[in-house]
């Protein structure tokens, strides 16, 4: 193909994918309204982390700690009957930012599998609070029955389709606020840390610092994540916290692809809609989808969007 | 006095069981700065196979031996066919063996059924000895025989044998020791099988008290983490003292402050992030 023809082809491409999204609820059952809220949220969870390993180089295990923290919450605050979805989502970006500036000060100190040790260590501390003391978070039975937020603005969010746009528009809104940062100047230099921190050192930068404000960042926009998947699910349990939520948006980056701009939402999408359908079709879903895992790292562990980026 | 005596013998003898998980945890991060979250997995394996086979034989030497050497060999092959790969890609390698926690997790599932249940003690020691005027376990008291006999055998091997020597080599410095001849694949894969193993055997002789349930993978991973951060990840003296350490206040925790055992695990390991994230006897490189 021409190049010409190529971008138009791109554009059309793209043009189709935004149709389909927007046009979603009115073209699918509620069942798969359901499946695109989770990728969305799932998929800012990814881009959060994203920030930290695709962009700076830091990769986080205990990421789980922004979101359930958050999710924690907004799910207390939902139970106290103030049912407001813009406070939740307020405090929960709090939380997220504040625990990460705190679990920050003691992470940083350290690097590589060191850093990926420490963060694990610090999560599991969230999530043994969340599953030990059972008199404020239910212990390993959760908080069930928090049930939906609501946004004001005449919309009903206990409906999916209206949850749908709502998940999409904050998807949109933390995607340009993403960009514009990893396209700033602090972006820069978080990605000339990823590439050489002695260099950014001697260039005068301060590393600790950039590091820092990048973790505390991708600590605020996991909070948003978190607060939406309770308002979603109306449940939250320990398991939030826990090493297979820390897990799992890794596993989306590798297989989107880090560093990239769209990356991650793929990964968020094939990660959640393997587990939808792998547990749909069989009792031993876990198997499989550790079997996937494996062979998802042992060979496309550059992330999808890098082999459709080779096949050009 | 008695109370004493018997919290502080279940406590070392819990010690000793997650020494010899931790250890192998220790071990292959401090060699290979592999984060292996299905080190737990290895203690779940071991513990279902001798199971069965005490089911058949009633050998408990029998069921160790088997067990151990099974998870050894899942640990060498999970190295050398995967983790090989991706040498010094932490990224990978945690979620190959994330991906590893669900196969062999659910693998066991399906054998062996989603009931807990705990490994008869062998027949010698399924009876209770008396020290002055308390009755302990005698069981228990083996258990920590055991921990403390394979402490030293793997002091030995690490401070007094060449390959310990390599082992050793390898952890400070791996390319001086690529350079100078030693085949380093064969020193990998023979630490992780040794890691593999260690929780092996963690496992068979944890079974009669802690038991084997679906999920204990991931709690004898959280374990042998709170156990590594506190006494410092990659050396087994940092492994043995952290075991003791948790071991003891996990199990007094529960004795005296029931509504509190979150803090008495949660707490030390948080205080040893903030003024000493090393840990006791760690060195933290890169």
């Amino acid at each position: 193909m021409k190049p010409a023809e190529l971008i138009k082809g791109k554009f059309l491409l793209i043009l189709l994918v935004v149709v389909v999204i927007m046009l979603l609820p009115s073209l699918v059952s509620n069942y798969y309204v359901g499946l695109a809220i989770q990728i969305f949220i799932m998929a800012i969870f990814a881009m959060s982390l994203d920030l930290l390993v695709g962009h700076t180089g830091l990769p986080s295990l205990g990421h789980a700690a922004y979101f359930g923290i958050a999710a924690y919450g907004a799910g207390f605050l939902y139970l106290a009957g103030m049912k407001n979805l813009w406070l939740a989502v307020f405090i929960g970006m709090g939380l997220g930012g504040l625990t990460a500036a705190l679990f920050g000060l003691l992470a940083l100190r350290a690097l590589g599998a060191y850093f990926m040790l420490i963060t694990l260590a610090l999560s599991q501390v969230l999530w043994g609070i969340a599953f030990k003391w059972r008199s404020l978070t239910g212990g390993d039975d959760g908080l069930p029955g928090i049930g939906r937020p609501e946004m004001g603005m005449g919309i009903d969010l206990r409906s999916d389709p209206s949850f749908y746009y709502l998940t999409l528009a904050i998807f949109v809104l933390v995607f340009i606020a993403l960009f514009i940062l990893v396209n700033s100047p602090l972006g820069c230099a978080l990605r000339g840390i990823r590439e050489s921190e002695s260099r950014m050192k001697a260039l005068g930068y301060s590393v600790w610092l950039y590091k820092y404000l990048a973790f505390v960042f991708a600590g605020i926009f996991a909070g948003i994540s978190g607060v939406l998947w309770v308002s979603y699910s109306g449940f939250v349990c320990p398991t939030y916290l826990g090493i297979d939520n820390s897990a799992k948006p890794l596993m989306m980056l590798i297989l989107g692809g880090s560093g990239s701009l769209f990356g991650p939402s793929i990964g968020a999408g094939i990660i959640v809609l393997l587990e939808n359908i792998v547990s749909g079709l069989t009792v031993r879903w876990s198997l499989i989808l550790g079997i996937v895992y494996v062979v998802a790292i042992m060979f496309f562990s550059e992330g999808i969007s890098s082999i459709i980026k080779r096949g050009h | 006095m008695a109370f004493w005596i018997i919290q502080t013998l279940n406590g070392l003898s819990f010690s000793m069981m997650l020494f010899l998980v931790a250890a192998g945890f220790s071990l292959v991060f401090g060699l290979m700065k592999i984060i292996n979250i299905a080190h737990g997995s290895f203690y779940l394996l071991s513990a279902y196979i001798g199971l069965t086979i005490l089911r058949m034989t009633d050998n408990f030497l029998l069921a160790t031996i088997i067990g151990s050497i099974v998870a050894a060999v899942v640990g060498i092959f999970m190295q050398s066919l995967f983790l090989r790969r991706f040498h010094m890609k932490e990224l990978q390698q945690v979620l190959l063996t994330f991906g590893f926690v669900f196969i062999i997790g659910d693998a066991c599932l399906w054998i062996w059924g989603g009931a807990p249940f705990s490994l008869p003690k062998p027949s010698l020691f399924k009876g209770s000895i008396l020290i002055g005027s308390v009755v302990f376990p005698s069981y228990r008291l083996l258990v920590i025989l055991v921990g403390v006999i394979i402490a030293v055998g793997l002091w030995i091997f690490q401070e007094k044998t060449k390959y310990g020597a390599i082992v050793r080599a390898g952890v400070d410095d791996e390319e001086m020791l690529r350079g100078s001849g030693i085949n380093i694949q064969m020193v990998f894969a023979g630490v992780f099988g040794l890691g593999a193993l260690l929780a092996g055997i963690g496992g068979i002789i944890g079974g009669p008290f802690v038991g084997v349930s679906p999920g204990v993978d991931m709690s004898m991973l959280l374990l042998a983490l709170v156990v590594v951060v506190i006494g410092g990840i990659g050396s087994l003296k940092g492994a043995f003292v952290g075991s003791l350490f948790v071991g003891l206040v996990d199990n007094f925790g529960k004795a005296l402050f029931p509504e509190l055992s979150m803090f008495t695990l949660f707490a030390p390991m948080a205080i040893i992030l903030g003024i000493r994230p090393e840990g006791i006897f760690g060195k933290m490189g890169e």
